[in-house]
């Protein structure tokens, strides 16, 4: 029986399929989906922020933060099975929720921003995104087909 | 000692920003009953340090279509303050006002904009101005920018701005009765840690 993992805000998850994971309205955050295609196992991470080194004394979630994830997402796919070169990304999220032009108010687009680099570091390929505008966006990620599936208020489903 | 992440804060703390906000409400509820034309009562506001999965659950799950009103705050001291109307309040406050229900959360007009905005407005000045009289700082706020979504989705803003210094945002539960309904709305205040040190300093309880 296939199960729906959610997957918090700074948080990540793995299953394989035919799991699906799902993480809830990223309104500024992105959320990452990985997929080896292979060994059908799937990944997403949920990251607030751009940088780990931007983090504030004591605060230590690793999780938070794109290039800290997206690491930590790979090492735990790795660890299941998933080879780093098979790899594939799709991105979604990284809203503006709020139409104030202000350097504190453009952090959708430094994450995705963020996101992009630490990926292309990997050499991870992104083949499909949704990410920008002004709206939430609920995601699905399914183990079986590598599809992410995004949802928001009032608008069509997309499936990528 | 300095305030480096929001978990420091004690009761102590918590209790004067609770003080703060039981005048701040007072004033609401009058500008409100003068807006709404009809009488607007409420409650003391509890005032609680809650992690972001329970600030959601707590405004109805994270895909709950909510309003949400965002208010920068300069001057003295700096921050945000972001206001979360549910459906409930905003029908009370159309219903009251120009006798129609809002037909779609998502698409306000320009009548029911005005109205929550002029709304959050209110909220937001009277939560601002009762902390400038008793601190006696000058304290600015902007228009509030409105945004009807995912409630998880608004509620990131305020969260990642709070994410450089804590995992917990400063959640202020208010309880109007407007006419003869209760009706709950929330306010989350996001304060830069140097503001929030300046204040509590300001108040005799300097951290």
């Amino acid at each position: 029986m296939a199960n729906l993992v959610t997957v918090g805000i700074a948080d990540l998850n793995v299953v394989k399929a035919p799991d699906t994971l799902v993480t809830y309205a990223l309104g500024s955050c992105v959320g990452i989906c990985l997929y080896d295609n292979e060994k059908k196992i799937a990944g997403l991470a949920h990251i607030m922020l751009p940088l780990s080194k931007d983090a504030a004394q004591g605060i230590d979630n690793k999780r938070r933060y794109a290039d800290t994830g997206i690491m930590e997402l790979i090492q735990t796919m790795n660890l299941q099975g998933a080879s780093a070169s098979r790899l594939t990304a799709k991105i979604a999220g990284g809203a503006q929720m709020f139409s104030v032009s202000s350097s504190m108010f453009n952090i959708g687009e430094r994450n995705v921003e963020a996101v992009k680099k630490v990926l292309a570091s990997y050499r991870i390929r992104i083949v499909a995104e949704e990410t920008g505008l002004n709206f939430g966006r609920t995601v699905f990620f399914h183990g079986d087909t590598g599809i992410m599936e995004v949802r928001a208020a009032m608008k069509e489903t997309k499936m990528v | 000692m300095s305030i480096q992440n929001v978990e420091q804060l004690k009761d102590i703390h918590i209790d004067v920003l609770r003080e703060i906000g039981n005048i701040g409400s007072g004033n609401a509820a009058s500008a409100l009953a003068d807006l709404l034309q009809c009488e607007t009562n409420i409650a003391v506001p509890t005032v609680r340090l809650l992690d972001f999965n329970d600030a959601v659950k707590f405004l109805g799950g994270p895909e709950n279509i909510t309003i949400g009103m965002l208010v920068n705050i300069t001057g003295e001291i700096h921050g945000m303050m972001l206001y979360i109307i549910q459906r409930a309040f905003a029908s009370k406050m159309t219903m009251q006002l120009f006798g129609t229900d809002i037909a779609d959360m998502m698409n306000l007009n320009d009548m029911e904009r005005s109205l929550i905005s002029e709304v959050g407005n209110i909220m937001a000045a009277s939560y601002i101005n009762a902390l400038a009289s008793l601190t006696g700082m000058t304290i600015d706020i902007s228009v509030p920018t409105l945004t009807s979504d995912m409630v998880g989705a608004i509620l990131s803003v305020p969260t990642i701005e709070f994410a450089k210094v804590g995992n917990k945002v400063l959640f202020i539960d208010d309880s109007f009765i407007i006419g003869d309904s209760e009706i709950k709305s929330n306010m989350i205040l996001v304060p830069e840690m140097q503001s929030l040190e300046t204040l509590f300093e300001k108040l005799g309880v300097g951290v």
